[in-house]
């Protein structure tokens, strides 16, 4: 399938990255935030007290800001599969393009139609049909989350699919156990959970804020209040999320777990890192320390990835190098079979192009013999499947730390607002300004972790990125990298304007 | 029971969909359409606000239905989404781009600290309505005019223009076509707005709309008629029943008289369109967005009929004939498109919540109270 062009593979790499990861500024905020003005009407509509009607608005309009930027980064990861990343579109778009239709039929018009009565509609909808509208848009917006991430779930663990070498694309052959994978369901809950906690971060900061500038105090606590109580909630589901994430992966990708937890020598009772800074020298296989310092949990990572005191926890060199007696197949071995798959595969085509159904037959009996590791054909050599460990691994571990940090000031939150005295907490306050910048830099890592540790692959096992791209000259992509970079920052710096002016004129200007 | 039937069926039943949804994408097009007037018609600051709080209702729903109809075409036909997208990059990265910029700008436009200033965002606005939707008409033109790619016997694409797809703007089918578009979302946008808004707080607005509404049509209708001249005399592209493309003499005449039931629809939509033209402008009505609507998803239905059934490959290839998709070699597996087909049984639900929505949203006309409330645009 051609040479690959490796600065086309990295401009497209870099671009999706950017797109991504701006889009997601503002996703995980529209998820929670939906949900937390959906409350803050329902206590509204259940009180009639106009105060709570006050605070739902004042809170909608940030909605408004956010979710309008959220849109405008969102289109173009809808059609960059397309344009960037066309072979794969074609390769695995009888699979992955079904969620994404689903998306925009059962989610999107949810979203773009409720919004409206939510914003526009007070007075010209009733107040229940009104409550119903909001519920709604924070329904298609959870529910839109539901279908991108089973798609993404379905890349890390390819599920209800098989090869068609007539058609040379992968095709569905059971959309249940696509829909129902536990890694779409692992990722979907992780990641609506911790969305949530970030938009609960959100009303802390900003309700922290007034409370430390003694404006609006009311509407700071009783938003406190409902945060908090959704905060802590969101966050232990969090938890059990993540901790099904590690098992998945450790069944599924246990690459991507050796990388985030930095294990190099897989063993029986691996123990986990609690606390390290690892070795930048360090490569696969040189025998080195990963870690110049550590501090480690005995058997913690067996416990995390096997639910087991004393399994066997690959590290990188075993999965690279092969381990005979842990029955692991190093890559070297894959990527012998799978340049063989290649080579059947090629073969099967010219034969009937040529119209040889004999050697077509054959070729393709040889082809199935080596099917399951053609993606790994790919590949130049053993190290090539190997993530960037160092980011893998720090981005893993500050996620974690924050996340920690959430669970606690949620509960303090919780019990000084149930007392009454948050106001009071005066050291306390700054941390919840500042908490939502910590949100959001632990839900960027969470995707660093999901996104960078499963590299080299497009599709696990199956597809690496060097053949996924569209057949571009990496000038392109390189300009259009540029382009978005320098739009969305513009647009971003107009939102943190618009958001901070909008903050700082309180509920009166909402 | 969808399950059973032929594969055949079900990429025609998904070409019917996809075709359905570009149609209603194209009469949507009136958001666009009113953004290009916002100048011409709105004079002062409550002339706008009355526009854009009016267009500001509808156009998640715009932008929405594109979305959607580049999510059932990924979904539905893969190797198009692919060959496309990757193929004519420049063309429909553009386009994306005033899609970027249109979504924030009714939002932001009026905030304080906006960083760009309200002119800035009505140019997105602007820009949206009019270089946006040219393209996308110019990209549709290239389902008659054909595209520069070939594909490898690995269904890989390679654009063999160096313009990577912004060379369709520049063939004079293409865009006309795209003029065509622009102009008519224009007629949708006035008769849209004229139907949308309260005029007592700017009288002179509805005449200048109403005006604007013939003035549009009459812009439109060179640029129609040399498309629908071009496309009954040009040559067109045709497979035969072993999958043989060739170009073929009046192809797209010869579409339209073998299926009566399109040139039914293509007439009647034109017709409609005109007939809302007349009662915005010379009967005084302000019902015509109905007319012009119905009328503009008639003939999106026909000239995707026309590009995709009667042995007609959807997306030529001018550098490679046997490299055309057709929505027989272009589609999803049996099994995908029996599953979509599932899906798409709720789209008559969406469809009803949709219009009853915009029944209850649009129950009392865009004024004064709308753009003095503090959530206005």
């Amino acid at each position: 399938m051609g040479e690959i062009d490796l600065a086309l593979v990295n401009w497209s790499r870099a671009q999706f990255a950017l797109t991504a990861m701006y889009h997601w500024l503002f996703v995980p905020l529209t998820l929670g935030l939906s949900f937390l003005c959906a409350f803050f009407e329902t206590i509204y509509v259940k009180t009639g007290n106009e105060e709570w009607k006050h605070l739902t608005k004042f809170w909608m309009t940030l909605f408004g800001i956010n979710f309008a930027i959220g849109v405008a980064t969102g289109i173009i990861l809808e059609f960059e599969f397309g344009t960037n990343w066309s072979n794969y579109s074609w390769m695995v778009g009888d699979i992955f393009g079904a969620p994404l239709a689903v998306e925009g039929i059962v989610a999107f018009f949810l979203e773009a139609t409720f919004f409206a009565v939510m914003f526009f509609g007070w007075d010209r909808v009733s107040k229940g049909f009104h409550l119903f509208s909001t519920w709604m848009v924070a329904v298609g917006s959870n529910l839109s989350a539901l279908w991108i991430l089973v798609a993404n779930g379905w890349m890390q663990y390819p599920t209800g699919m098989a090869f068609n070498p007539d058609t040379v694309r992968f095709e569905m052959q059971n959309f249940w156990e696509v829909l129902f994978s536990p890694v779409a369901i692992a990722k979907f809950t992780h990641t609506t959970s911790t969305s949530f906690l970030v938009a609960v971060m959100f009303v802390f900061a900003v309700s922290s804020y007034y409370l430390i500038k003694r404006r609006h105090v009311e509407m700071a606590k009783r938003s406190i209040l409902v945060a908090s109580v959704f905060g802590l909630i969101s966050f232990v589901y969090a938890g059990l999320t993540g901790d099904e994430s590690a098992y998945n992966n450790a069944r599924i990708q246990p690459m991507k777990l050796a990388a985030y937890e930095g294990l190099y020598e897989g063993k029986r009772g691996a123990d986990l890192v609690a606390f390290g800074v690892m070795n930048p020298d360090k490569t696969v296989g040189d025998g080195q320390d990963p870690f110049l310092v550590e501090v480690a949990i005995p058997k913690g990572l067996s416990l995390l990835g096997k639910r087991q005191f004393d399994a066997f926890i690959p590290g990188v060199n075993d999965l690279v190098y092969g381990n005979a007696e842990e029955n692991i197949v190093g890559y070297d071995q894959k990527i012998e079979r799978g340049k063989q798959a290649i080579a059947d595969l090629s073969a099967y085509k010219d034969a009937q192009k040529a119209g040889d159904a004999g050697a077509a037959e054959i070729a393709l009996a040889q082809f199935k013999e080596n099917q399951e590791f053609l993606g790994f054909g790919y590949l130049q050599k053993p190290e090539d499947g190997i993530p960037p460990v160092q980011t893998s691994y720090y981005s893993f571990h500050i996620m974690v730390y924050l996340a920690v940090f959430f669970g606690l000031l949620c509960l303090a939150y919780l019990v000084y607002g149930i007392k009454d005295t948050i106001e009071e907490k005066r050291w306390l306050l700054p941390f919840g300004v500042i908490s939502f910048f910590l949100a959001m830099i632990a839900s960027q890592a969470g995707w660093v972790v999901a996104e960078v540790g499963r590299q080299p692959w497009a599709i696990q096992n199956m597809l690496p990125v060097g053949v996924a791209t569209s057949n571009l000259a990496a000038g392109n992509v390189m300009t259009t990298f540029w382009m978005f970079a320098i739009l969305f920052t513009l647009l971003l710096l107009a939102e943190i304007k618009i958001m901070l002016n909008q903050i700082k004129k309180g509920p009166e200007g909402a | 029971m969808i399950g059973s039937l032929d594969t055949a069926v079900l990429q025609q039943i998904w070409w019917i969909l996809a075709a359905t949804v570009g149609s209603l994408f194209l009469f949507l097009t009136f958001v666009q359409g009113g953004q290009t007037l916002l100048w011409q018609v709105a004079r002062n600051d409550t002339e706008k606000s009355l526009v854009i709080n009016s267009l500001g209702r509808k156009w998640e729903l715009t932008f929405t239905t594109l979305v959607l109809f580049g999510g059932a075409l990924f979904a539905a036909f893969p190797k198009f989404y692919a060959t496309s997208f990757g193929g004519a990059y420049w063309v429909w990265i553009l386009i994306l781009f005033t899609f970027i910029v249109q979504a924030v700008s009714y939002e932001f436009r009026k905030k304080p600290n906006n960083l760009l200033g309200a002119r800035v965002y009505e140019i997105f606005l602007f820009i949206n309505g009019s270089v946006g939707i040219l393209l996308i008409g110019a990209a549709v033109g290239t389902f008659f005019t054909g595209s520069n790619f070939t594909l490898n016997q690995f269904n890989q694409v390679t654009w063999t223009h160096p313009l990577r797809g912004l060379e369709a703007a520049f063939s004079l089918f293409n865009l006309s076509l795209g003029l065509f578009l622009v102009f008519n979302a224009r007629v949708l946008g006035s008769m849209y707005l004229l139907n949308n808004i309260d005029f007592a707080l700017a009288p002179e607005m509805e005449m200048r709309l109403r005006r604007s509404c013939l003035i549009s049509l009459a812009c439109a209708l060179p640029f129609l008629l040399y498309v629908l001249a071009s496309l009954l005399l040009m040559q067109g592209f045709s497979f035969d029943e072993n999958g043989v493309v060739s170009l073929v003499s009046g192809k797209y005449l010869a579409n339209l008289l073998a299926m009566p039931a399109v040139l039914i629809l293509l007439l009647a939509g034109l017709v409609l369109v005109v007939w809302g033209v007349i009662l915005t402008a010379f009967l005084g009505g302000f019902r015509g967005i109905w007319f012009g609507g119905l009328g503009t998803v008639l003939v999106g239905l026909a000239v995707f009929f026309t590009a995709g059934f009667n042995n007609t490959p959807f997306y030529p290839s001018k550098a490679d004939l046997q490299s055309s998709l057709s929505i027989f070699n272009a589609s999803s597996s049996h099994y995908t498109l029996t599953a979509m087909t599932y899906v798409a049984l709720v789209i008559p639900l969406v469809l009803a919540y949709i219009a009853y929505v915009w029944y209850l949203m649009d129950g009392r006309k865009i004024g004064a109270e709308d753009i003095s409330d503090t959530k206005a645009y």
